[in-house]
């Protein structure tokens, strides 16, 4: 059990400490591209009123990102971080493989579907 | 205010968010909410879809710290996250047909009941923890862990998991529709119903709610309501915050604990109350 948490307890910290370092970036090259968001308060309003132009999808993401637009990046840190729980319930998975605890690799295993199941119920609701 | 004005409140907000969350058990999105919408000015969409982000950077910032310590659970986590990821689903997608008032007032008469039940633990003895708890067992979800207010080690068993489950469930619902991490519902679950004592449950659902929220993340992503320039300092200030409130969290005493968590509870449900009443 002990190698399981300290398995997990790494994959974690990867993932946080790589989010935290794209969102950054991000954050900054929006402000290094748009000087005005220091000091304008009408960029605030634009920013942040429903309907803003926000990123939707993996394409959009991705089509920001090659263009360096920070907003994209942003959102690529931000998909980083909602992906961390995920990799954590897989490493879970394999740990317990390791483990060959067959119950708790397949009640891990369940749960892993269903967020894969809720990722493509958003794709194909809201896209 | 300006954007960078803006960011750096919210990054100072969502910084002392986190280290409370982490601290409760809770995403600190019941805070984040409040503070963006009512103080802050951003539309309430943006903010749940900010809520759902910190939900993720409160678990996954603290959660490395507690698996490490072992207080966290991990068996009791992935039994129950098959019901709250089942519930956050249901949650999501139902959100498009309840009146937001509805989900404030029905949220806020839950935690102002969850505050009452923990008060009354407070004092109490009563032990459910020697109930007959088959599903336990088969499961193999009793544990001990190390609490380092008291300088030693403590077996627990766990009871009720059925219950659990069904409650489990109920959060899910309320995370997915409110886009909140739902620990404060999971907390008193887990302590009052399933007997895990109190560390133990706050390290838990810190581990858990990353996951609930990682279920509706996707739905909310897709629709828009994540708006990277709202969520961002969030996300940070979060991070920072729940990294060092775990920290702490081994050299509370247990009963500490409790009286923040009623207090916070308390206000927050009064909040909530409010909010659905005015509508």
């Amino acid at each position: 059990m002990r190698r399981a948490e300290l398995i997990i307890s790494a994959v974690l910290r990867i993932g946080v400490v790589s989010s935290m370092v794209v969102i950054l970036a991000g954050t900054l090259l929006s402000f290094l591209h748009h000087r005005e968001y220091v000091t304008s308060p009408a960029e605030l309003q634009r920013l942040t009123q429903p309907g803003a132009a926000v990123p939707q999808t993996l394409h959009d993401v991705g089509k920001g990102v090659a263009q360096l637009r920070g907003r994209s990046v942003v959102a690529a840190g931000l998909l980083l971080l909602i992906l961390t729980p995920v990799v954590r319930v897989a490493a879970s998975i394999v740990a317990f493989v390791i483990q060959r605890d067959r119950t708790y690799v397949m009640i891990t295993s369940l749960v892993l579907l269903l967020l894969l199941l809720s990722f493509s119920l958003g794709r194909a609701i809201g896209g | 205010m300006t954007p960078l004005t803006f960011q750096l409140w919210a990054l100072l907000a969502s910084f002392v968010a986190g280290l409370v969350g982490s601290l409760l058990g809770l995403g600190g999105g019941i805070i984040i909410i409040p503070v963006l919408t009512l103080w802050l000015r951003i539309d309430i969409r943006y903010a749940i879809g900010a809520s759902i982000v910190s939900v993720i950077a409160t678990s996954s910032g603290a959660a490395a710290t507690y698996v490490r310590e072992r207080l966290a659970n991990l068996r009791v986590a992935m039994v129950l996250e098959i019901a709250t990821t089942t519930g956050a689903m249901s949650g999501a997608l139902l959100a498009g047909h309840i009146a937001t008032r509805w989900l404030y007032l029905i949220f806020g008469g839950v935690m102002g009941y969850s505050s009452v039940m923990m008060f009354r633990k407070m004092g109490s003895g009563s032990d459910r923890s020697t109930r007959p708890a088959p599903w336990a067992d088969r499961l193999r979800l009793h544990s001990s862990y190390y609490d380092e207010a008291l300088g030693r080690e403590i077996a627990y068993r766990v009871v009720s998991t059925r219950i659990g489950l069904a409650l489990m469930y109920g959060a899910g619902i309320v995370s997915g529709l409110l886009g909140i991490g739902s620990g404060a519902l999971k907390v008193p679950a887990m302590d009052l119903a399933m007997a895990l004592p109190v560390k133990v449950s706050t390290a838990t659902s810190n581990f858990m709610i990353g996951v609930t929220a990682a279920a509706s993340a996707g739905i909310y992503f897709t629709r828009g309501d994540i708006d990277p320039f709202v969520a961002a300092p969030v996300a940070l200030g979060v991070l920072l915050g729940a990294g060092i409130g775990s920290r702490w969290l081994g050299r509370l005493n247990s009963n500490t604990i409790r009286v923040i968590f009623v207090l916070v509870l308390l206000w927050v449900a009064a909040q909530m109350l409010l909010r659905g009443v005015r509508g």
